[in-house]
């Protein structure tokens, strides 16, 4: 990594986690719960390397969240640190078990295959209420942060720290693998299989990881969620939350791994004034923005980066 | 000498088209061979056997002395067989050492490492290395979509050089290159092969390269092997009848 990278990296971290205790709690939460959906549109991203669209990372983002849910439930967990890392491995062992057969099949297929998954899961969670509570979800109350049992007022900071700190690391690992081996192999899987197999190596196995590591994301984003909001209900599960996983994606971009959090960022003010200033037309002002993303910057608002670049150069 | 390759018996048909019928081929250690013979001929299927990319009927594939009949692509390339094609088959979005590297992580077995940078330098200086030989090094920061036709083809070979095989398969290496450039991109190739030992096996339309190449050439029509030898005195016999072979 560059140390200009690097040293804008620092600084963004520090800066945005100075503005969670001055900004209003309305917008820290927003900021919250955009990081932690960037994270699931990572996962998005991540997949889209190798070429794969995915219509059903709201699978793992559901199941990191009523992970801790249940744990909290059933276990009596109530340290937000255990409730991650029991989110993230739940969401990737239903990865490593899903993906035996999904990472077979690419293109159209791969996408609905996600969305069939994540619709069993909604099915599911909508008709099991007596273990997960039907239409009105689950409580989720206020968690404990390293052992500490916040005030109501405080948590909702510590809460926004703990999102952006899990963000943070989240992205430095996602960077890393983005330049190992494994992590050109999925641009290979998108270019050239046949090259890939005729190296020697597994497309499929290729595939899997990626799979799993991207359920590892989502699942992420999905606790934070959880615990941000304190309440899970089957919605997380449910097609549209794939699709705008989707949506701040594309809008984002896929060129860096901090792409899809502007975008996620971006996306959640978005819809928030779309929502007050036009209540009943919102979702006509999100397809139109899409629209004109399409239209003028195929490659999301990361395009922005190199306007900037090219005014700068002449 | 050692025999790399054999086959006995290879049958695959496509239909009514004969690809292969009763194959019966040897190829020995450091040998260069050369497969020529009309469209349709067998050619290519004869590679695709033997690498693994389609499954033979019936009858055996030997590398080395193991039956390698049936087995997936990568265990054969694993095993020390390695291949170009008649287009060659790159990553067009990474760049010409990117691709080269991804080469480097296989022949180490390391492609599913996850963590530690593809560009570390115990990999980037041999592979520059490679590269520089192949008359590539100049060309490494570039995306290979941008590459022209004579330079991708070298690339492939490089790929598959990578992975320090015994026995290396072309499919057609002249094939969209221009005249001029058939012969030093054939040099080039042969200079970096035969010091290494490879064993090489190509398919060719054009028999000057042949001539100029091959130690043997093999003949193919119909499925079947109807000449094998020198290539001199074969190509003289085949040429004489048009007909029948190109």
């Amino acid at each position: 990594m560059k140390p200009r990278a690097v040293l804008i990296g620092v600084l963004s971290f520090v800066g945005l986690g100075a503005v969670g205790f001055v900004l209003p709690r309305w917008t820290v939460f927003l900021f919250s719960l955009a990081l932690a959906r960037g994270l699931a549109a990572l996962s998005v991203a991540l997949l889209m390397r190798a070429g794969l669209v995915s219509f059903g990372q709201s699978l793992f983002f559901a199941t990191g969240a009523y992970t801790a849910a249940f744990m909290v439930r059933l276990l009596g967990v109530r340290e937000a640190g255990l409730l991650l890392v029991g989110a993230v491995i739940v969401s990737m062992t239903v990865a490593a078990l899903t993906g035996l057969w999904i990472a077979r099949y690419r293109e159209i297929f791969f996408a609905m295959l996600s969305l069939a998954f994540t619709m069993i899961l909604y099915g599911w969670l909508l008709k099991a209420y007596w273990i997960t509570g039907g239409t009105d979800g689950l409580r989720i109350p206020p968690p404990t942060v390293l052992g500490t049992a916040w005030s109501v007022d405080t948590l909702r900071s510590v809460l926004y720290e703990a999102t952006l700190v899990c963000t943070a690391v989240a992205l430095v690992l996602i960077h890393l693998f983005l330049d190992s081996p494994l992590g050109y192999a999925l641009r290979a899987v998108r270019d050239n299989e046949v090259r890939l197999e005729y190296l020697g190596s597994s497309v499929w196995q290729v595939v899997y990881w990626a799979y799993v590591l991207a359920a590892g994301l989502a699942g992420l984003g999905g606790v934070l969620t959880a615990l941000n909001v304190g309440h899970v209900d089957p919605q997380l599960a449910y097609w549209t939350t794939a699709g705008e996983f989707v949506f701040i994606t594309l809008l984002g971009g896929t060129e860096s791994v901090l792409a899809p959090l502007i975008g996620a960022v971006v996306f959640e003010f978005l819809r928030t004034y779309a929502l007050k200033y036009a209540p009943y037309t919102w979702q006509m002002a999100l397809g139109g923005m899409m629209l004109l993303l399409i239209l003028f910057m195929p490659r999301g608002l990361w395009t922005l980066r190199y306007l900037r670049f090219r005014k700068a150069v002449s | 000498m050692t025999v790399v390759l054999e086959t006995e018996g290879l049958t695959r048909r496509f239909g009514q088209v004969v690809a292969a019928e009763d194959l019966a081929v040897q190829v020995r250690e450091g040998e260069q061979v050369g497969i020529v013979g009309p469209n349709g001929a067998g050619k290519t299927t004869f590679l695709n056997l033997v690498t693994g990319y389609i499954p033979p009927e019936r009858g055996t594939i030997r590398f080395m002395g193991r039956d390698i009949t049936g087995l997936h692509p990568r265990t054969i390339t694993r095993l020390g067989i390695a291949r170009t094609f008649q287009i060659p088959q790159l990553y067009s979005n990474l760049t010409v050492l990117e691709n080269m590297l991804l080469a480097w992580a296989a022949r180490e077995g390391r492609m599913m490492d996850p963590w530690w940078p593809l560009r570390r330098t115990a990999w980037v200086e041999p592979a520059m290395d490679l590269l520089a030989r192949f008359g590539l090094a100049d060309d490494a920061d570039r995306p290979t979509y941008t590459l022209p036709e004579g330079k991708r083809k070298l690339l492939d070979v490089a790929l598959a050089l990578a992975l320090r095989p015994r026995l290396l398969l072309m499919d057609e290496p002249t094939s969209g290159v221009s005249v001029r450039e058939k012969f030093p991109l054939m040099d080039t190739l042969m200079e970096i092969l035969l010091p290494a030992g490879v064993t090489v096996l190509f398919v060719e339309h054009d028999m000057d390269v042949v001539l100029r190449y091959a130690q043997r050439v093999l003949v193919f029509q119909g499925g079947r092997v109807v000449a094998d030898g020198d290539p001199q005195a074969v190509l003289s016999e085949v040429l004489a009848a048009p007909s029948k072979t190109k």
